[in-house]
């Protein structure tokens, strides 16, 4: 993978919100940490950083990327440009493609389409199911071993309902240290579902989603864990029965690990009142209850890491019913600012603790730990993120990097905002802005 | 008023000013010229994505007496072949020239987004959307309640016939059957208190929605204790769908009969009714099941008065949307 | 139309009075003299008032008519006919409640219907009030009698009997005040000869 030639000083940064400092870059690693206002590097590109935070770069465990299949709604290319725009320096591809990656085939395919873009390392995620149909094991060993080396097995969109199956799933990973990344929905309890079971659901007339239909399988699934032994990760935990049941089984010492939605931490159900398709999405937006239990969830380290489910759709697929449209929305490029408002600003999680949920965490659970996530210290590959904590933005989805508009944020004042994104030593974002010149392959 | 898409939108003003128009427009309909020049040169489309021949009659019905121009517009597709997109629809129907749109859609929230989305500057009128609203038949439920009861009510603001100027309050509506599914219901509960009236919703607990504690009503799974000891003033029966009971686990109850045997209206509980009573049905029954063919056809029943008022409430609507410059200040009713 | 029911009564303070209560009452005597004359006595008349006021003036005409033949049965006789779904202006202004329209016990067929309305003006009141009484039966004639007519007709209407003809210019508000409507002593008040805002209202 190449590596920029150019030298960086990031003049005044302050790593984790910590004392200012110039962080210097050069061959793809941090070469250098000095008192601020002291580096000089002959030649070097240097960016102004004061009063920013520098970040690791930041890690999705959770991307929709669309190709193969949908590049209608984004691709590769255009996901992983909007990942690096959002600070992220690696993202997983999540299998429900066309077709799925539920061969050792697609899953190098999008890994090549990956480092052909040269935004972010793109780890594809592999199918728990052929064809997500929930019925026969992928070969997993197979995805495990390719050129992708994929480590995170997950049916995403669909849940892996049958309790045989998920046994076997979570046994067999446990050969290569994969981990099954569960979408917990009893699909029983959810047929035709469209929002969250509630108040809101029993006046606007949409059909229910209810929270046990997530916590139902969640239960299971940690108790199939601690039975099997094995590690489960479980996406976008939504519920605040949901926080309950994942911190029990840690507390019970099984081998869990929780995400949970930048949507699901501030965004309710009440926004279905709107039947503004943007706010369809799944698992659903729920109450504000939940809400503050999935913020005090974060809070406290039962929910590990924040992933995006940036799930990007057509026009076609949004302006319409609510009960036609598609599930899901956009969150690469406004998941930090999210978490900044959320968390951050509320006093409730520190820069470093965001380092830790949005990228030592996710590396950690993806095993892409050697790379990514990894601490900022001489030595370490310059896969960096530099905020700017103070500027606010209002956020237009027709501005966004993303090929897909559907972002739930649309016209909303959002704090913080990415100055630039560095992959390996080379900037794939400055100024905020995209560097489209620089980049191998990209649009 | 510039869309009627709810009844949870409509002040008591407003929907006593609805009841009142609609009083008016009955006058008119037991002249031997029913014609009225209202809405000349106007045109109502009338946009069904679900089949429902009774609405939408009623509606072309009450249009035509206004002297508007109707189209009927058949958008019939299901939710897994989407047809012609609502979008595509509200633009064409823009590009027509209509003036007022009456919809009914099997998606809860279409008329919305028809009315909210920008594609379309006609008036909207919900003619029905999935599961959420019937701001229509709510409005002829609550004037039929109205002139069948509110001399009995301590609403009775004038000494009008047929309680014009009156609200509902002090009755008792009791709304029998699958209110989970019922925009109807939804509907009326809103309307209802709205105008004052206390409403109780009985059905088996399968059929009643969660979230329901937070509706302003009561709700009861025991269809003889609220007749015999909460004494409604009028007793609405909804109907079951047939897919609602198809055997499996998916159905809703065990069996018809079973049904029948504890929510259904028939010989013995309309017997039990107080005699002012009145037996309410949307339509179309399902005789047998919901409601008996003694309890349909009794002297209680006002189920083909509730078609009739229908027309004078859909023109009262159609009049209160159309007939005014909608960009004039202070447009209420 | 006339006067508005739709504007609020106490919004011109300051205009002219140029007719008092007694010359109410005076023009309205009057005009039931001259109704009987026209008809050759109280047989086959019904009145019918125009909401608002002129449902009063009909009421008050009618009382004149039994003080001048005993006959005519006030309750059996006068009526109101609301004209707001056969207006010409409705997409002009706010959506109008719709009146009550109540046609005498005596019903109107082969009856000489007598219209009665405050304040004529553009004529369109009468004209919707004609069609309006076209679709409730066939009166063997129809009368218009008014309490004031300030002219600019924009129809070809023409009163059968006036209260007092009052040359206005086209801007000035003409309103007229009754006891049971108003709560105020009677009168017909001029306004708003600089009010430009008028023009408006008084369509």
């Amino acid at each position: 993978m190449s590596t920029d030639p150019t030298t960086y000083v990031l003049r005044g940064a302050r790593p984790l919100d910590g004392d200012a400092v110039d962080v210097v870059l050069a061959d793809g690693v941090v070469t250098e940490i000095t008192a601020a206002g002291t580096a000089t590097v002959q030649g070097a590109t240097v960016v102004d950083a004061v009063d920013h935070v520098l970040l690791p770069g930041l890690v999705d465990l959770h991307t929709h990327l669309r190709e193969p299949g949908r590049e209608d709604a984004e691709t590769v290319a255009s996901g992983t440009r909007a990942a690096a725009v959002g600070g992220f320096t690696a993202v997983h591809a999540m299998a429900n493609t066309s077709p799925v990656a539920d061969t050792a085939g697609v899953v190098e395919q999008v890994h090549r389409l990956g480092e052909q873009a040269g935004w972010a390392d793109v780890h594809p995620v592999g199918a728990v199911t052929v064809g997500l149909d929930g019925v026969r094991l992928a070969e997993l060993g197979a995805m495990a071993d390719s050129a992708a080396r994929v480590r995170v097995f997950s049916d995403d969109g669909k849940c892996v309902h049958d309790p045989v199956l998920m046994r076997r799933a979570l046994e067999y990973v446990k050969a290569f240290d994969g981990v099954v990344a569960q979408h917990a929905q009893e699909p029983r309890l959810t047929e035709g579902a469209q929002m969250n079971e509630g108040v809101v659901s029993s006046q606007v007339g949409l059909t229910g989603w209810p929270a046990v239909a997530e916590e139902a399988i969640i239960a299971r699934d940690v108790l199939l864990a601690e039975h099997v032994g094995s590690r489960l990760h479980v996406c976008h935990l939504s519920t605040a029965g949901s926080v309950e049941i994942i911190r029990w089984a840690k507390s019970r010492g099984i081998d869990v690990t929780a995400e949970v939605t930048p949507h699901h931490l501030v965004l309710t159900d009440e926004l279905a009142r709107t039947y503004d398709p943007t706010f369809k999405v799944n698992p659903p937006l729920r109450t504000a209850a939940d809400v503050e239990a999935v913020r005090q969830g974060l809070a406290d380290g039962t929910i590990d890491i924040v992933a995006t489910d940036h799930a990007p759709h057509t026009r076609e697929d949004k302006d319409c019913e609510w009960g036609a449209a598609a599930f899901g929305m956009t969150g690469l490029e406004t998941a930090l600012s999210v978490v900044q408002q959320t968390m951050v600003d509320t006093g409730r999680l520190t820069w470093a603790d965001v380092a830790r949920v949005l990228s030592a965490n996710p590396a950690r659970i993806g095993r892409v730990e050697a790379t990514q996530g990894r601490p900022i210290a001489v030595g370490e590959p310059a896969n960096l993120t530099l905020v700017d904590p103070a500027a606010t933005r209002t956020v237009d989805g027709a501005e966004q990097a993303t090929a897909s508009g559907n972002t739930p944020f649309r016209g909303r004042e959002l704090p913080g905002r990415v100055v630039a994104t560095f992959l390996r030593g080379r900037a794939t974002v400055l100024d905020g802005a995209p560097v489209d010149a620089h980049v191998v392959g990209a649009r | 008023m510039k869309h009627l898409l709810s009844t949870a939108d409509l002040s008591k003003e407003e929907a006593v000013g609805l009841l009142d128009t609609a009083a008016q427009m009955a006058a008119t309909q037991s002249r031997e010229i029913k014609k009225l020049p209202t809405l000349r040169g106007r045109t109502v489309v009338n946009l069904f994505f679900e089949d429902s021949t009774r609405t939408r009659i009623s509606f072309e019905t009450a249009a035509k007496r206004l002297s508007a121009d109707v189209i009927n517009f058949s958008a019939k597709g299901s939710s897994v072949s989407k047809g012609e997109s609502l979008k595509d629809t509200a633009l064409t129907l823009h590009a027509m020239g209509a003036d007022a749109v009456v919809v009914r859609h099997w998606a809860s929230g279409a008329p919305y987004q028809l009315a909210h989305a920008g594609w379309l500057d006609a008036a909207v009128l919900n003619a029905g959307d999935g599961m959420h609203m019937h701001p229509t038949q709510a409005l002829l439920d609550a004037y039929t309640i109205r002139r069948h009861l509110a001399a009995r009510g301590s609403g009775l603001a004038g000494d009008g016939g047929d309680g014009v100027g009156a609200d509902l309050s002090g009755l008792r509506v009791a709304i029998v059957g699958d209110v989970l599914h019922s925009r109807v219901a939804r509907a009326n509960v809103a309307l209802l208190r709205t105008l004052g009236a206390e409403v109780t919703l009985v059905a088996p607990p399968t059929l009643v929605p969660v979230g329901v504690g937070a509706w302003p009503c009561r709700t009861s799974y025991d269809l003889d204790a609220t007749l015999d000891e909460w004494r409604p003033d009028a007793v609405m029966m909804l109907r079951v769908q047939r897919e609602r009971m198809s055997g499996g686990s998916g159905s809703f109850f065990p069996s018809p009969l079973e049904y029948s045997r504890y929510y259904g209206l028939d010989a013995r509980r309309l017997a039990r009714l107080a005699d002012h009573a009145i037996v309410m049905h949307p339509g179309p029954m399902n005789r047998g099941l919901e409601i008996s063919a003694e309890a349909a056809d009794s002297d209680k029943a006002v189920i083909v008065e509730q078609v009739a008022n229908g027309i004078a409430v859909r023109m009262a609507a159609l009049y209160l949307l159309m007939a005014g410059d909608s960009s004039a200040e202070g447009n209420d009713l | 139309m006339s006067s508005g029911p739709a504007l609020p009564a106490d919004s011109d303070p300051d205009g002219t009075t140029v007719l008092g209560a007694s010359d109410v009452a005076r023009a309205l005597t009057r005009i039931a003299h001259e109704i009987v004359e026209r008809a050759r006595g109280v047989d086959d008349l019904v009145l019918l008032g125009i909401p608002t006021r002129g449902v009063t003036l009909a009421r008050r005409l009618a009382e004149r008519l039994a003080q001048i033949d005993p006959a005519f049965d006030v309750d059996a006789r006068v009526g109101e006919l609301d004209v707001t779904m056969y207006r010409d202006d409705l997409r002009r202004q706010p959506t109008r409640a719709v009146g009550v329209t109540r046609l005498p016990a005596a019903g109107i067929e082969n009856r000489t219907v007598v219209l009665v309305d405050d304040v004529l003006f553009s004529g369109r009141t009468i004209r919707a009030a004609l069609d309006a009484l076209g679709d409730l039966g066939r009166p063997r004639a129809v009368r218009l009698a008014c309490l004031v007519d300030r002219g600019h007709r924009e129809v070809p209407i023409r009163p059968d009997f006036v209260g007092k003809n009052l040359p206005t210019a086209q801007n000035e508000r003409v309103r007229v005040r009754l006891a049971e409507v108003d709560d105020v002593a009677d009168a017909v008040v001029i306004a708003g000869r600089d009010d430009a805002a008028g023009k408006e209202s008084a369509r």
